[in-house]
């Protein structure tokens, strides 16, 4: 598909970005036309980490397919395996104990917080800060270390299951998360003096890659990128799942829709995450760690989808089953994709250098892409 | 709006669609010939202002497939679900891209993975798949391949 290196018939430059690049962070390929250093077009070619992950769940049960979707968002793997696990006790009415909910909910947010922080790091180094990954890297090693604990993974969790979790938390879980949060508090004021606070870096982001709220909506753009634009699509709080409206935190939003924007917006989430942990880590309720469910679960005919919020923005599940063991069709609707499709759109008429902030704030997984 | 006050509106934009009892949220069943204009009132319409498209998908029930859309209000937070027949030797529909931009992407992914083709598609190629996959319409029930082996 790649016949078009070298110039148009108007005389515009066309470029490769990808499909190894280490700004586009994973296996994305970026054709994209210029005229001077104005991008006229960039068109992503897609698939190069495409493993027909829809297909295959076709052949798996509803206890298997769960652990193929740790990796697609492979930093919001525990909201992905939630959300999958929510479909399911959807479809089979099984209500989770009160215990696991609120573990899950603990998973989710210190997931997010880990996402962001290897996004901080990332994105920086993008723009040519090396520092901040590293101290982006010690925070996040510290939740790795928590999650390989209680999960006995570091990655690829696949802790949530139907009715519950896995196994119970680790003795130490609540000790190791409060000694985090500790650290994380005297910590992040380090990450505003480096970067945010940076008059290059403000530079390279303000009035960079501008993204209308209308246009947003269009684009079917969710997470911090939509929040940045002053799209109120918080999924938490507009479609509360599991114990979120029982919770005490707030939907960031931004509203100057520029890569700043969108920087502000993560930064500010993580707090608001640490807010959630700080209100349930000392009120994990006693009880059963999963309900009671079948060895074979058969969801009844019909559809099912359940939207969650991960990292990158609101990922959903769709399931359609025909009554038996395995689900007819499966579709995963993956934030990453739409926020993606957008990227043509902000890029227009800015410079080239500007690209990899833009890639930066929308903050592309590509495995999550490609599925 | 309620189910019912969605359902009652709809009807009067168009009284020749049908509903589908039992999900989640309002089913509204349209022929694929009058998809496209109820698509743009669906989104036009100041009281129902479905300007976000969620997801769009598609099913192969083997002997014909079926569009699945789902629409959602950022502003009034209200959802419906759209499903459209298509026939299996010739499956074709409008395509949303000019409603919703986010469309253009998802269409592409349902063209190369099913064979459904968007009339009016501004660009309708393979996106995920690689050169030399045209026509082979991977997640068709009856597609099988055994070199690059997708059943378990």
């Amino acid at each position: 598909m790649v016949e078009e290196i070298g110039r148009t018939a108007d005389g515009n430059i066309i470029i490769n970005v990808g499909p190894q690049h280490p700004a586009t962070h994973g296996v994305l390929h970026l054709v994209i036309t210029i005229n001077g250093e104005t991008i006229i077009k960039v068109e992503p070619h897609l698939g190069y980490i495409h493993r027909s992950i829809e297909k295959m769940c076709e052949s798996l049960t509803y206890r298997q397919f769960i652990y193929v979707t740790s990796r697609m968002d492979y930093l919001s793997s525990h909201i992905n395996n939630h959300a999958c696990a929510l479909c399911v006790e959807n479809g089979l009415q099984v209500e989770v104990p009160a215990r696991a909910q609120v573990i899950r909910v603990l998973m989710d947010e210190l997931t997010r917080i880990a996402s962001h922080e290897l996004w901080w790091g990332a994105m920086a180094m993008d723009l040519g800060a090396f520092t901040p990954f590293f101290h982006a890297f010690r925070e996040r090693e510290t939740i790795n270390d928590i999650m390989e604990e209680t999960c006995g993974a570091r990655l690829t969790m696949n802790y949530m299951v139907p009715g519950g979790v896995m196994q119970d938390i680790h003795p130490n879980f609540q000790q190791r998360v409060k000694d985090f949060i500790k650290l994380y508090k005297s910590k992040i004021s380090e990450y505003d003096e480096l970067v945010t606070g940076n008059i290059i870096f403000q530079n390279r982001m303000k009035g960079v890659g501008y993204l209308s709220p209308e246009d947003a909506v269009s684009f079917g753009v969710s997470g911090p990128p939509a929040r940045g634009s002053g799209v109120s699509c918080d999924t938490r709080k507009t479609y509360p799942y599991e114990i979120y409206n029982q919770l005490q935190f707030e939907e960031i939003l931004e509203t100057e829709g520029d890569s700043f924007a969108r920087y502000m917006v993560r930064i500010r989430e993580m707090n608001q995450s640490i807010k959630i942990i700080e209100q349930l880590i000392d009120n994990i309720p006693e009880g059963d760690f999963q309900a009671k469910t079948k060895a074979v679960l058969k969801l009844p005919k019909g559809e099912f989808l359940q939207k969650v919020e991960t990292a990158r923005g609101q990922f959903g599940v769709y399931i359609v089953s025909e009554g038996g063991t395995t689900p007819y069709r499966i579709k995963f609707r993956s934030p990453g994709f739409s926020n993606l499709s957008a990227l043509d759109h902000m890029a227009r008429g800015s410079k080239l250098g500007d690209l990899v902030a833009m890639m930066g704030t929308l903050d592309l997984v590509i495995p999550d892409i490609d599925r | 709006m309620t189910n019912e006050a969605l359902k009652e509106k709809i009807l009067q934009l168009s009284p020749a669609v049908s509903f589908e009892e039992g999900g989640q949220w309002l089913t509204i069943i349209v022929t694929p010939a009058a998809w496209h204009s109820l698509a743009a009132q669906l989104r036009n319409d100041k009281a129902l202002f479905f300007n976000f498209l969620f997801c769009l998908t598609c099913i192969d029930w083997k002997t014909h497939l079926t569009m699945v859309y789902h629409l959602e209000s950022v502003q009034f937070r209200h959802n419906i679900v759209i499903k459209s027949k298509l026939d299996a030797a010739d499956p074709s529909i409008a395509t949303v891209s000019d409603i919703w931009q986010t469309a253009n992407f998802h269409e592409r992914e349902v063209y190369e993975m099913f064979g459904v083709n968007f009339i009016n598609h501004p660009d309708l190629r393979l996106l995920i798949l690689p050169d030399g996959w045209e026509n082979k319409r991977p997640l068709l029930k009856n597609f099988e391949d055994p070199v690059n082996m997708i059943k378990l």
